[in-house]
C-alpha cells in the first residue's frame, strides 16, 4: 500500500512539473475544451514562474503566521498569560472568517496594488489553525513530565524549549500544514489584485470564456496543494517518532 | 543533614501543611506516610520549593533553601515521581543526562556517569543507552527514572509514591534496589508513600502524617510499640503489629548462640538477612521448632527457636 501511494505521489509530482516546464506538450489535451481557435494552453506568461511566485507568496505569509501564531500560543499557556487567551482567540477567529477578498479589497488602498495585499489576506487567513494546534499541543503535554522538568531544575524558559515545544511539535506542524494548504487554493485571489501566481490562469480564462486556461490553473493549484500536504505530513512523522507517548 | 523548621503551607482557607519541624539525618532513609490529602505530598515539594513554604524554612546541611534561586536548587536535589515522568522524546541516554547537561558537565563525565547508574540498576548500558522510554517496560521505565535523579551525584533524594504505579513484585523488586542504590551512593533519601508496609520497609526513620501534622516521628520499631496516638496505632495496624515488629528484625540480628557442641546447619537453614517474620512463618509451615542461621558464605551464625521468635514479637 505505502509503495503504491508513493508511487502516485511521485507520479503527480513528475505531472505538475511537465505541465509547468513544457506546457505546449499537453495542448491537445486541453484543445477540446476552447472554441474558436483559442489558444488551449495559458500564453500570457511563464506557467512555472506562476507557481514558483504562487509557492513562495504562500510560504511567505505562512512563515509569518506560524511566527505570530505560535508566539500567541506560548503567550496564552504560561501562567501569567491564560488572561489573553479569550481575546488572542478572537484575533484569530477573525483573521479566519473575515473573507480574504475583502482583506484585499480594504488592503489595496492601504498597501497598493501586488504581493502585499495578498500576503496581508493569507497571513490572517492561516493565522486559526496554527494558533488552536499550538495551545492543544502545548495544554497536553503529560503534567507528570512537566512536574519532572520542574523538579529536575530546569528553568521555565529551558522547560519551554528543550521539553514542551518539542512535545508539541507533531500538532503544531499539524496546524501549520493545514494552514498552508488552504492557503495554496486562497492565494489564487491574489491575482485580482495583480499579484504573481497561478490565480491569474484562472483569471484569464474567465475574462476570455476559456474553460481550458480556467481548469489547467485549478489543476496545478490542486496538485501543488496535494503535495504540499505530503510533503509536511513527512516533516510531521520524522518529528512525531520520537516525540510519541506512551 | 536535612532541618525542617515549622514549615507550613496554606491556600486560602486550607492549611496543607501545618507548623511541621523535623530532622532528617544524612545517609537515611526517611519515610513520610499518610493518607491522600495528609499533606506529605506538599511537605516534599517545600523540600525542593516546588512548592513555596507560606512560612517556616528548610536547611539543607546549614544552608537555607531559601538562599538561592529554585531551579537551581532543585539542580542539586534529586527528584522521582509516581509515573516516572520521563521525557518521550529522549532517549534513555538524554533522559539521565539531563540535570548533568544543565551543569554544564563535560560528555565523557555524564556518559560515564550514566554507564555507571544503568549498570547499578541492572540495565545494560549497551542495550538501553539509545532506547526511548515507550520502548521500556513499567518497571524499567521507573529505574530510569530513579537514574535520571541520581545523575547529578545528589546528596539529598526525593521521591514522591516512586513505587505505585508497579505491580507487586516489581515493586519489591524496586524497593530492594533502592535500598541498594541508597547504601552503594550514600545518599538522603525522603520518600512520600500510602503504603505503610512499603514505610516500614525501607524507612530508617518513618513519619506518620495526618491532616497536615506531623503525628508522630521515629524508628519503625517504636511506631509499633510505642505509637504516640491512636491515629498512629490505626495507621500502623494495631491487629498486626506483633507481625511487623518480628518483619523489622532480621534473623542475624536475633540469633542466639549455639550450645556448646552443638553447631549443625540441618532443619530449616536461613540467611542472616530474613526477617523473623519469614522465619517463623517456615518454621509454622514445616512444623519445625528450630532454625540455623547461616551468613553469605554458608557459615552458621547461631539458631532460632519459635520461643526465641515469639518474646521479640512483644515490646520490649
Amino acid at each position: 500500500m505505502r509503495h503504491v501511494a508513493t508511487i502516485l505521489r511521485l507520479a503527480a509530482l513528475g505531472l505538475l512539473l511537465a505541465f509547468l516546464i513544457v506546457p505546449q506538450r499537453f495542448a491537445p489535451l486541453f484543445a477540446p475544451l476552447t472554441t474558436g481557435g483559442a489558444p488551449p494552453i495559458y500564453d500570457q506568461g511563464n506557467l512555472a514562474m506562476l507557481a514558483l511566485s504562487h509557492l513562495a507568496t504562500v510560504l511567505v505569509a505562512c512563515l509569518g503566521s506560524t511566527v505570530i501564531a505560535v508566539a500567541l500560543g506560548i503567550l496564552v499557556t504560561r501562567a501569567g498569560g491564560q488572561e489573553f487567551l479569550p481575546l488572542s482567540r478572537a484575533v484569530v477567529n477573525f483573521g479566519q472568517t473575515f473573507p480574504p477578498v475583502a482583506v484585499l479589497a480594504l488592503a489595496v488602498p492601504l498597501v497598493g496594488f501586488g504581493e502585499r495585499p495578498t500576503l496581508i489576506a493569507l497571513f490572517l487567513y492561516g493565522l486559526l489553525p496554527i494558533f488552536e494546534n499550538t495551545v492543544v499541543g502545548l495544554r497536553t503535554c503529560p503534567p507528570a513530565v512537566l512536574e519532572a522538568a520542574a523538579g529536575m531544575g530546569m528553568s521555565a524558559g529551558q522547560q519551554l524549549v528543550s521539553v514542551e515545544l518539542p512535545l508539541a511539535m507533531p500538532l503544531i506542524l499539524e496546524g501549520i500544514r493545514l494552514s498552508m494548504v488552504i492557503n495554496i487554493g486562497t492565494a489564487t485571489l491574489g491575482s485580482t489584485v495583480a499579484a504573481k501566481g497561478l490565480g491569474e490562469v484562472i483569471i484569464a480564462g474567465l475574462l476570455s470564456n476559456n474553460t481550458a486556461f480556467v481548469l489547467q490553473g485549478g489543476l496545478a493549484t490542486g496538485l501543488m496543494a496535494v503535495l504540499l500536504y505530503d510533503a509536511v505530513a513527512a516533516l510531521e512523522r520524522r518529528f512525531g517518532r520520537s516525540a510519541r507517548i506512551d | 543533614m536535612i532541618v525542617i523548621e515549622s514549615l507550613t503551607k496554606r491556600y486560602d482557607s486550607t492549611t496543607a501543611v501545618d507548623a511541621v519541624s523535623m530532622v532528617i539525618e544524612r545517609n537515611s532513609i526517611t519515610v513520610i506516610v499518610g493518607t491522600s490529602g495528609s499533606g506529605k505530598s506538599t511537605l516534599l515539594r517545600m523540600i525542593n520549593r516546588l512548592i513555596e513554604p507560606t512560612s517556616g524554612r528548610v536547611l539543607i546541611d546549614g544552608r537555607d533553601t531559601a538562599s538561592e534561586p529554585g531551579h537551581l536548587l532543585r539542580r542539586r536535589i534529586g527528584y522521582v515521581i509516581q509515573g516516572h515522568g520521563l521525557f518521550p522524546h529522549r532517549t534513555v541516554a538524554e533522559n539521565i543526562g539531563t540535570v548533568p547537561h544543565l551543569l554544564h558537565w563535560d560528555e565523557a563525565r555524564t556518559r560515564a556517569r550514566t554507564a555507571q547508574l544503568l549498570e547499578a540498576l541492572q540495565l545494560d548500558p549497551a542495550n538501553y543507552s539509545e532506547k526511548y522510554p515507550h520502548q521500556l517496560s513499567g518497571g524499567q521505565q521507573q529505574r530510569v527514572g530513579v537514574a535520571r535523579a541520581l545523575a547529578a551525584e545528589p546528596a539529598v533524594l526525593l521521591m514522591d509514591e516512586p513505587f505505585g504505579a508497579l505491580d507487586p513484585i516489581i515493586r519489591e523488586k524496586a524497593q530492594d534496589d533502592l535500598l541498594d542504590i541508597q547504601r552503594r551512593f550514600g545518599t538522603t533519601v525522603v520518600l512520600v508513600t500510602h503504603d505503610i508496609d512499603e514505610a516500614f520497609r525501607l524507612g530508617d526513620r518513618v513519619a506518620v502524617m495526618s491532616e497536615g501534622r506531623l503525628l508522630q516521628y521515629d524508628r519503625p520499631e517504636v511506631l509499633v510499640t510505642r505509637p504516640a496516638n491512636p491515629l498512629v496505632g490505626r495507621m500502623t495496624g494495631s491487629a498486626e503489629r506483633a507481625m511487623r515488629l518480628l518483619s523489622l528484625t532480621t534473623a542475624g540480628e536475633a540469633a542466639l548462640p549455639f550450645a556448646a557442641g552443638e553447631q549443625r546447619a540441618e532443619g530449616l537453614v536461613v540467611p542472616t538477612s530474613a526477617s523473623l517474620r519469614e522465619v517463623l512463618s517456615e518454621l509454622l509451615w514445616r512444623g519445625s521448632e528450630c532454625a540455623t542461621v547461616v551468613d553469605a558464605d554458608g557459615t552458621p551464625r547461631g539458631q532460632l527457636t519459635v520461643a526465641a521468635i515469639l518474646t521479640r514479637g512483644r515490646p520490649a
